[in-house]
């Protein structure tokens, strides 16, 4: 594509790294913000650098935080004797949204995958592990939850983490995986259909 | 089951093209280069997701082309299924059925049982292992939807298993709670592959001889030996003392990826022992055995794809290729001469109905 100006093209190719953004919608993008006031991108470019610069993570369990400690781990109607892991933070995110959960969170950061370089290393395994073996005794943790991917890496993250955690003592639960609610059989795909036959829960009236 | 139309653009040297087929032979004739086995490469790929001849699909778009897409129409049960496969370059391949994209290429597999018979290519016998697997997968997976997706798990897992392995060797160290999670998954699929694997090929050889017997007139007693490291009954406790050695060597050396089938002649390697035309026999009987398969577990006759037999087998062959032809044991059938008189001459005593189709580069003249 050719451009009519270097600050254009620069500004597009910028744009065009965001994931899901093609070089056009790049310059749609560029074109719209030229149009708008100047303030209009100062305050963008302003709000970009104060997230970069501000940002910060839970030291506890590696979510987003504006402080050391975030809201989630510090909240007072927490239970926080169950941990749920799961490999990023949109995932935190979606399952604060069911409101079904009120425990906290450890953010792996990632699923290890051998072929991209992801080892126990590059995740939040180890500080998991301390986690646990440092609460006090009035807060024990006694059950993590495993919320991860229902891929092979994400089997294989959750078997490794089991096996690390096993020596602990504490009850280790994976979530349950089956037909969506509103789904129909027929529909559901085979691996799905035939896990949920195998794994099935006793019927309950209540 | 049958093709009843095919349109072509840009695929291969086929810039666009558009035939009517015949629901019982098709013959397509023309000089060399003139793109009859594109033909029959595009007929594989409406079938199978793939070519038969060129595991790069972007090398399969018209030179100076930007994509191909190849359209056809079937004919099952007076239903019409129509299969639409597209690659533009730089993305990935499409492929739907009635307009209904597929979300994975795996789900058509099957759909449209095919059979391939390109007599030169004796490559099953003469090449590595890995020839002889893909050809008993592609059938195991055309029947199987279960083994298709162990396959797949499998290879990604070694994958996996692999890069772990060579981060192992690299690194200089060994963390046995990372590997046990790929060992258990790959231990696991390779007892259940092995198993369906050996299952198929009893049921396979019988039909071998057989067609080994028809096409070679001859009585030489033919032999699949299916070898595993996975038949030994010690399999799991031997894969998982071999951590050493497979860092050593930076990839996992046992397992169902290493399996091979031996082929036999009276007892001895058809590959060194056997003669140019046993060889062509052979691997004739492995493709009318693959037929017979199809049509025994589908209970329908897949499309048969004949590529230059003429020219490439002998007269006996041919009559005896061409007998069965005649007896009605196939369904349709396509199939390519560089010498159009030479297939109307054979063809002209079997009672079929019978599409001719002169093939020039980018051009048809019926």
């Amino acid at each position: 594509m050719n451009f009519p100006s270097k600050l254009i093209e620069d500004a597009v190719h910028e744009i065009s790294l965001l994931p899901g953004i093609g070089k056009k919608t790049a310059l749609r993008l560029v074109l719209h913000l030229l149009k708008q006031s100047e303030n209009h991108t100062e305050n963008l470019t302003h709000a970009l650098n104060k997230l970069r610069k501000e940002i910060r993570y839970c030291e506890q369990c590696h979510h987003i935080s504006e402080t050391q400690i975030c809201q989630i781990c510090t909240g007072v109607k927490r239970d926080k004797s169950i941990i749920c892991v799961v490999e990023d933070i949109p995932d935190v995110m979606a399952i604060e949204n069911t409101g079904q959960y009120s425990g906290l969170y450890h953010v792996l950061g990632g699923i290890l995958s051998p072929i991209h370089g992801i080892g126990p290393e590059q995740l939040k395994i180890d500080s998991l592990e301390k986690r646990i073996l440092e609460t006090n005794a009035d807060q024990k943790v006694r059950e993590v939850i495993l919320a991860l991917p229902s891929t092979m890496e994400g089997d294989t993250t959750a078997f490794y983490i089991t096996r690390k955690l096993k020596p602990l003592n504490i009850k280790l639960s994976t979530i349950a995986r089956g037909i969506p609610i509103g789904g129909e059989l027929e529909f559901t795909d085979e691996v799905t259909l035939g896990r949920s036959i195998l794994t099935r829960v006793n019927y309950s009236l209540d | 089951m049958y093709l009843k139309n095919i349109l072509l653009n840009q695929f291969k040297n086929h810039a666009k093209v558009q035939f009517d087929f015949s629901p019982e032979i098709n013959c397509f004739l023309g000089i060399n280069g003139s793109g009859k086995t594109n033909l029959l490469d595009a007929i594989h790929y409406l079938c199978l997701t793939k070519s038969a001849f060129n595991a790069q699909d972007s090398q399969n778009i018209q030179h100076e082309g930007s994509f191909f897409s190849i359209k056809g129409e079937f004919e099952r049960n007076d239903k019409t299924m129509a299969v639409h496969c597209v690659l533009e370059e730089g993305k990935k391949k499409q492929l739907s059925l009635n307009g209904k994209a597929y979300e994975r290429m795996s789900d058509h597999i099957g759909l449209i049982p095919v059979v391939l018979i390109a007599p030169d290519d004796t490559t099953l016998i003469r090449d590595g292992s890995e020839e002889r697997r893909k050809f008993f997968d592609s059938m195991l997976c055309q029947l199987d939807k279960k083994y298709l997706q162990q396959l797949i798990q499998y290879q990604h897992a070694l994958k996996q298993r692999n890069a772990l392995i060579k981060a192992f060797n690299e690194q200089a160290y060994f963390d046995k709670l990372q590997i046990e999670p790929y060992d258990r998954q790959l231990v696991k699929l390779a007892k259940e592959i092995f198993k369906a694997r050996d299952a198929f090929n009893e049921s396979f050889e019988p039909k071998l001889q057989e067609h080994y017997g028809t096409i070679s007139g001859d009585r030489e007693r033919v032999k699949i030996h299916y070898e595993s490291d996975c038949r030994d009954e010690g399999f799991e406790a031997i894969f998982l003392n071999n951590h050493k050695k497979d860092i050593l060597l930076k990839r996992t050396g046992l397992g169902i990826h290493k399996d091979d089938y031996r082929f036999e002649i009276d007892g001895h390697p058809i590959k060194k022992f056997g003669s140019q035309g046993q060889q062509k026999s052979f691997v004739i009987a492995l493709k009318l055995a693959q037929f017979q398969s199809f049509l025994d577990n589908k209970k329908e006759k897949p499309i048969l794809l004949l590529d230059d037999v003429f020219d490439k087998l002998d007269d006996l062959r041919i009559s005896k290729l061409m007998g069965l032809v005649a007896k009605g044991d196939f369904g349709q059938i396509f199939m390519t001469d560089a010498r159009p008189e030479r297939s109307k001459n054979i063809l002209d005593d079997i009672p079929a109905d019978k599409s001719f189709f002169e093939i020039q580069p980018t051009l048809i003249l019926d």
